[in-house]
């Protein structure tokens, strides 16, 4: 490893804040594809077997529960963000 | 007051609205005209974002579209969704950390490269002029069916208005007219769901009257729905007739389209921090979100009036909104066993959408000259009219009418109004500033960027007046070429340092010539083989994008690992983007 390692030149914190980035990014996108791809279209049938009040399950998750799960989404990725560049000294100052 | 004297007030009323604050905020920079200065509070730009996202597709047709086809109409709920989640987690913060003021910019400096950024420009310029005549032409339709003034004219006052903010405020004016024209909106667009949730399911929140029991009976809405459908040999409304794959493709194609739209990165570039960023597109979804699960619950109570209000409807007892529709050449009614009474059944009622000959028929019916199909089946209904109509269908005060009229044209303009200046942006900045006329001086700039959007808006409004027949084709088309294009190469392009020029160029124009020939050839060459059974894989049209995409990904992938990599201050350009703001590596 030398000093010109592109990675390691803007200090080896970012190196770590990327990856713990990377690691959100990628659980938060999980959750995205079940609830939208998952349950809304390869598995609805199947959950429309069940009700959740006057819904069947599968067509809830289709017109309404995926998007009230992407508006969640955004918020705790913007949420843990905001503490991650603190932790890693790279939130913005004024 | 009569429906259309409100009408014109509220209009009226709204446009004064939209002016005044144009007025106030004029732009004098070409900061100010591209991206509002960069200074929008993160909840402004989320409004706006939501009012420039939301255009007379997402008010006027979708909860028609889900009227019609029920479970189907989801792949627009969670397509025209689910891409803010991409935009925030993959897009927005980096980009507003490029800090640069258009998408062609950040592809022509990520990439090194003029070829790329002028691909870039012709793709954006080519998306937005799409997205735009469709505006157009549906502030025309308002105009002509609510205040009854030739559709024409209505293109035309359109064209003045937002001639008048765009040109004189930017892309301060926009955002600030963009928020009142997201309250009209949404106001409009809640207020009949609410009164008419009230009345079918005694439950004043539209979304939740979706999951709730009758108030005539103690039946859920949609089990009564379901019910009704089959009874009258429809599809049921919670069963749809889309392939799974299909729906799956479609679906990803309108996210990473959603994701890859310019008009929506660019909102992005316009608030002060990274952080902003991140929440503003939160904001904007939320404020989405009240339109977008709200839609499927007006489309179910859109499906429950007709059919109880239509079905052996004797013709001459038909409402008064029924023959002006009818007029409108959107309603239309073939009594196919010459009762008199109209049959709501499953299947067309006839072929094609309705050719009028000049006569009546015998219950003073408007004939047509279509070939009629052989089910029961007697009505047509436009698909587009559902959420003007629903407010008289269910016999709601004058007033709510008025309303549903003045935000449809707030949904219109303000989306016309934000592709609009992303043309501007996109001649005046990346083709004149960045390409060919690199000595202009900043006035000179601000100048051209005016007479752009003047002269875009007369384009707009000449597809308005004079609607090319294949504007509903070409939507597809904007969706589509963003997932293929825009989509894969910015996302690489921050995630990847590796990520090269001659990947960015290969990987674009391999997406956008896939896509661009499966569709023309099933939209244009050979629509008779439009159907499942000729697709490849099964993916219509509408759903080959996230196919392009794939292969933009793939061709990207290999390319950038036989040729050599991105100069040095490229790398550290995305080093630099990727943080929020880096400290002294002493620390």
């Amino acid at each position: 490893m030398t000093d010109n390692n592109p990675d390691k030149q803007p200090g080896h914190e970012n190196r770590e804040y990327w990856r713990a980035n990377i690691r959100l990014m990628s659980g938060l996108l999980l959750v995205w594809f079940l609830v939208s791809f998952g349950c809304g279209i390869l598995w609805v049938d199947y959950l429309n077997q069940w009700h959740f009040f006057g819904f069947k399950l599968g067509f809830w998750f289709s017109q309404q529960g995926s998007i009230v799960v992407f508006v969640i989404l955004i918020f705790v990725y913007a949420w843990r963000m905001n503490q991650l560049d603190k932790v890693h000294g790279v939130d913005e100052q004024e | 007051m009569s429906a259309q004297v409100l009408t014109y007030l509220f209009v009226g009323l709204s446009f004064a609205l939209y002016i005044g604050i144009a007025i106030w905020s004029r732009s004098s920079s070409t900061s100010e005209f591209y991206v509002a200065g960069g200074h929008v509070h993160p909840l402004a730009n989320g409004a706006a974002t939501a009012a420039d996202w939301m255009s007379a597709a997402s008010y006027l047709s979708m909860a028609g579209i889900i009227a019609f086809e029920g479970a189907d109409g989801a792949r627009y709920l969670m397509g025209w969704t689910g891409g803010y989640v991409l935009l925030a987690l993959l897009l927005a913060p980096y980009l507003r950390k490029f800090n640069k003021f258009t998408v062609p910019d950040f592809v022509g400096d990520r990439y090194y490269s003029q070829a790329a950024r002028l691909v870039a420009v012709v793709c954006v310029i080519f998306i937005s002029f799409t997205y735009v005549a469709g505006q157009m032409r549906g502030v025309g339709v308002v105009f002509s069916r609510f205040l009854e003034v030739d559709i024409n004219t209505g293109v035309v006052i359109g064209m003045g208005i937002v001639f008048f903010y765009a040109v004189l405020g930017g892309m301060k004016g926009i955002t600030y007219t963009q928020v009142a024209q997201y309250c009209v909106l949404i106001f409009a667009y809640l207020v009949p769901a609410i009164f008419i949730s009230l009345t079918l399911t005694n439950n004043p929140i539209p979304m939740l009257g979706l999951g709730s029991t009758l108030a005539a009976e103690p039946v859920y809405l949609l089990d009564k729905l379901d019910g009704l459908t089959t009874e009258l040999g429809m599809t049921a409304f919670t069963a749809g007739n889309k392939s799974t794959i299909d729906m799956f493709f479609i679906t990803a194609a309108l996210m990473a389209g959603t994701a890859g739209l310019p008009h929506v990165i660019v909102r992005f570039f316009t608030v002060p921090r990274v952080r902003d960023a991140r929440i503003s597109a939160g904001y904007a979804l939320v404020l989405i979100a009240l339109l977008y699960t709200t839609a499927p619950a007006v489309a179910a109570f859109a499906r429950v009036n007709i059919i109880n209000a239509m079905d052996g409807l004797h013709y001459s007892e038909a409402p008064e909104w029924f023959g002006k529709w009818e007029n409108s050449g959107l309603i239309a009614w073939i009594d196919k066993n010459n009762d008199g009474e109209i049959q709501y059944r499953g299947g067309a009622a006839m072929e094609q959408k309705p050719v009028y000959d000049l006569g009546r028929g015998a219950s003073g019916e408007r004939l047509l000259t279509n070939k009629i199909t052989s089910n029961d089946n007697e009505l047509y209904i436009d698909r587009d009219i559902i959420v003007l109509a629903h407010p008289e269908i269910a016999q709601l005060p004058n007033w709510v009418v008025a309303l549903v009229a003045a935000g449809g044209l707030a949904a219109a303009l303000s989306t016309a109004a934000g592709l609009l200046l992303v043309i501007s942006t996109a001649i005046a900045h990346d083709l004149l500033k960045k390409t060919f006329r690199p000595n202009i001086t900043e006035r000179q700039e601000l100048r051209y960027a005016r007479l752009a959007a003047a002269v875009a808006i007369a384009i707009a409004g000449l597809f308005g007046i004079y609607p090319p027949g294949f504007v509903a084709e070409v939507v597809a088309f904007a969706f589509g070429l963003a997932a293929a294009s825009f989509f894969p190469v910015i996302l690489l392009g921050i995630f990847s340092t590796r990520m090269n020029k001659e990947a960015a160029i290969s990987g674009m124009l391999t997406g956008l010539i896939f896509t661009f020939s499966y569709i023309v050839y099933f939209k244009f060459i050979s629509p008779e083989t439009n159907s499942a059974a000729h697709w490849w894989l099964g993916i219509s049209p509408e759903g080959i994008g996230s196919l392009g995409m794939i292969l933009n990904f793939m061709v990207s992938f290999v390319v950038m690992r036989i040729t050599p990599p991105p100069p040095q201050e490229v790398q550290d350009l995305v080093q630099h983007i990727r943080v929020p703001q880096a400290r002294p590596s002493s620390q």
